[in-house]
């Protein structure tokens, strides 16, 4: 059965009007959970907001183990999905370049979107920030092309890599995050209020 | 009046919020075979200027030249459609909430011009982080993360293991 595009059963000509639908619910529920206040965002990194942290994890949890019951049943082909390829050393060094810029910007390309779509001049300046970064990596792209190609291992899972059993590693997840939640409360009722 | 200015900040709960966005990424996977993005959109809006202003500068660096295609515009493109209805969305849900309005939002303590500078410098840092780790927090880390990928897991650590270290530093302008 699915994915339904891959697979031929939609065809490819509707990609576009399904992407800007998909897009519109993408955009809805990230301004709706808050995501557009790059105050609300950062809290997460000094404890007085942890709606970043609630909402990450409940999406990939909710998101894993739905893919896996529908692997399961039959309805997807989790093995025709598409994994992010794992470049060891380009998924390092670019997650910490990003976490610096998101402490420091406040925002995440995604959010960032949203924030714009509703007027927040800050936003708008990240993203012509981001572009400048896109413009700065492909102008010196020889430079940090040892990084972005080297080091491939694949379009791996953890699975692979790991060699664990998928459904007991979404149940460990889901337990780690249901206890990082209860102490995100705990820590959160501690330190002192933002309001913002 | 009085009524939306309460409700400014009145957001969804973050397990609801989570749990929506949790389906969505399902149901994506189910249609389309892959993921969420949002740094896709930007990298094609710098590939079309870049190539706008000179397409034989674009045509010749191995990067961009990667994103160019004779048939095809690099803005039609998945990831540009979907940002479409990116803004579309979070415009609906600002407008029903009360949140439109153009201003920048800033701690008390710190200036405009002080907030305007760090986001910046900080949409540098996450654009060229963006591109060397292939997707952002979305592309890469969310939907990496939603059928185990293993690079997507490492970005995600990388991204708020790095953003905790270094939170210390950039307090003063959230604090």
């Amino acid at each position: 059965m699915g994915p339904l595009i891959p697979n031929g059963i939609i065809s490819f000509e509707w990609s576009s009007i399904i992407a800007i639908i998909i897009g519109i619910f993408f955009g809805f529920i990230l301004e709706a959970s808050g995501f557009s206040s790059s105050r609300k965002l950062a809290g997460v990194f000094y404890g007085y907001d942890f709606a970043v942290l609630k909402v990450f994890f409940t999406a990939a949890i909710v998101s894993l183990i739905g893919l896996l019951y529908m692997d399961y049943l039959g309805y997807v082909d989790m093995n025709r999905l598409y994994v992010h390829p794992t470049y060891l050393w380009g998924a390092i060094i670019g997650g910490a370049i990003m976490g610096i810029g998101f402490v420091a910007g406040g925002f995440c390309p995604g959010t960032s979107l949203t924030a714009v779509a509703i007027g927040k001049i800050d936003a708008i300046i990240n993203v012509v920030g981001i572009m400048v970064g896109i413009f700065i990596f492909s102008e010196l792209y020889p430079f940090f092309a040892p990084i972005y190609n080297g080091y491939f291992y694949g379009n791996i899972t953890l699975i692979d890599s790991l060699g664990v059993n998928p459904y007991w590693f979404v149940f460990l997840l889901t337990i780690g995050a249901i206890i990082m939640f209860a102490l995100s409360d705990m820590i959160r009722k501690r330190v002192k209020k933002v309001f913002y | 009046m009085k009524d939306k200015e309460q409700n400014r900040h009145v957001y969804w709960n973050p397990y609801f919020g989570g749990f929506l966005l949790g389906i969505l990424i399902i149901f994506t996977f189910y249609i389309t075979g892959r993921g969420l993005g949002a740094s896709g959109v930007m990298k094609s809006s710098v590939v079309t200027i870049v190539d706008d202003i000179s397409h034989e500068h674009a045509e010749q660096s191995a990067y961009y030249s990667k994103f160019l295609d004779e048939n095809k515009s690099p803005m039609n493109n998945w990831i540009v459609f979907e940002t479409l209805g990116v803004l579309i969305g979070a415009f609906i849900s600002g407008g029903l909430a009360g949140r439109i309005g153009w201003r920048v939002q800033h701690s008390p303590k710190i200036t405009r011009r002080r907030r305007l500078i760090f986001a910046f410098s900080g949409g540098i840092l996450f654009g060229l982080g963006a591109q060397i780790a292939r997707g952002c927090t979305s592309g890469a880390a969310l939907s990496g993360m939603a059928v185990l990928s293993t690079g997507g897991f490492i970005t995600m650590l990388a991204i708020f293991g790095t953003a905790y270290l270094f939170a210390y530093f950039f307090r003063k302008n959230w604090i």
